[in-house]
């Protein structure tokens, strides 16, 4: 079982190594939450990953208060959120106080651009496993499918999607309920 | 008093803002209409630096924000009230689904939000790819080669079954990194 203490250092390492938010820590999530902690199940990260898109907020803080209170309970939450909060805080403090030009700096856009290049390969390496655990047969392929495209190329927000999503999957299920009896 | 002014703007950002750290911006160039804490030009540079610093985007403007506004205080209150709406809302959510998670109705909505939530992925994976490796022109479409070198390079070398699953992914993006630096990457 896990302590409030290594969930807040899990939480703070991944914080620390993740560039441009959201999306790009779910590599880092599922190496850390599932893989090496086995908190969590692949399904389950998806699972939380549709909740975090529809609450409020900031994503990757949802999926840490949400993770640390299914392992821990309110404590755990706790524990979990200031953990994902307090690396971020202290590194952006200490740039804004003393590198006011540090964004500029031609060094920090190289290796940005190289970093982003690498976040591309790891969310679609991410995505590719995942599709493995999710995609499972006509029915949820077609939602993958549809959420893509309509995120990808038209642009609909997150929330609407997985709310859609919700309601086709409850449907399916009534349908599949009703043909049973 | 700045301090429960900037606690109260941050918390109404972070209840509004549905969809992650960059659906914070329009609000900020609100507040920024509103206050004139800080200007336009000083939130070109905040979205710059808090892309070019870890964490989460939301986060890092937020306490580049505050920092700005009421010094080091600011950057802590900032970001603080930013997470309290989803905070409270998430326990609340984790309660409730934590008690109904193996009701078979709700294995039924899940089933079909999993692949939503891989499509919604691979949808993010797709933008981010679209921007970094690529930029329409008029005329056409603009390669960045040395990207789209480092980019296939770095999908080759993650899954090499002798390196799948066992390096961790910091380890890549910090090639990724020196590679930047060394070839001088640019977009």
């Amino acid at each position: 079982m896990a302590t409030n203490w290594e969930l807040f250092t899990s939480f703070a390492r991944i914080s620390a190594s993740t560039f441009g938010g959201g999306y790009a820590m779910l590599p880092f999530f599922r190496q850390e939450l599932v893989r090496k902690r086995g908190w969590l199940t692949d399904e389950e990260l998806l699972d939380l990953n549709a909740v975090a898109q529809c609450t409020p907020g900031v994503i990757a803080v949802n999926t840490a208060t949400f993770c640390g209170y299914r392992t821990k309970g309110l404590a755990g939450a706790v524990f979990a959120t200031l953990g994902e909060l307090v690396p971020p805080i202290l590194i952006v403090l200490v740039i804004s106080a003393f590198f006011w030009s540090f964004a500029e700096n031609p060094w920090v856009r190289h290796a940005l651009v190289g970093v982003r290049a690498c976040v591309c390969a790891l969310i679609l390496s991410s995505a590719a496993k995942l599709f493995k655990k999710a995609v499972l047969d006509v029915p949820t392929f077609l939602v993958f499918a549809v959420v893509f495209v309509l995120a990808a190329f038209v642009g609909v927000t997150p929330a609407l999607l997985v709310a859609g999503s919700g309601l086709f999957g409850l449907a399916l299920y009534q349908l599949r309920k009703g043909g049973r009896t | 008093m700045i301090l429960l002014r900037l606690y109260w703007e941050f918390l109404l950002i972070g209840l509004f803002s549905v969809g992650g750290g960059m659906a914070t911006v329009p609000f900020l160039f609100d507040l920024s209409a509103r206050t004139g804490w800080f200007s336009q030009a000083d939130l070109a540079n905040m979205i710059a630096v808090s892309e070019a610093t870890p964490g989460p985007i939301g986060v890092n403007m937020a306490t580049y924000v505050g920092s700005v506004t009421a010094g080091v205080p600011g950057g802590i209150v900032a970001p603080l009230g930013l997470v309290t709406p989803a905070f409270l809302a998430i326990l609340l959510v984790a309660r409730v689904l934590m008690t109904v998670w193996k009701n078979p109705r709700v294995q039924g909505l899940f089933y079909a939000l999993r692949p939503a939530s891989v499509g919604l992925i691979a949808a993010a994976g797709f933008t981010v790819c679209a921007v970094s490796l690529f930029t329409r022109t008029g005329t056409g479409v603009d390669f960045h080669w040395s990207s789209i070198a480092l980019f296939a390079a770095m999908l080759v070398l993650m899954n090499l079954p002798k390196l799948k699953d066992k390096v961790p992914a910091i380890a890549y993006v910090a090639i990724a990194a020196v590679c930047g630096v060394v070839f001088r990457m640019t977009d």
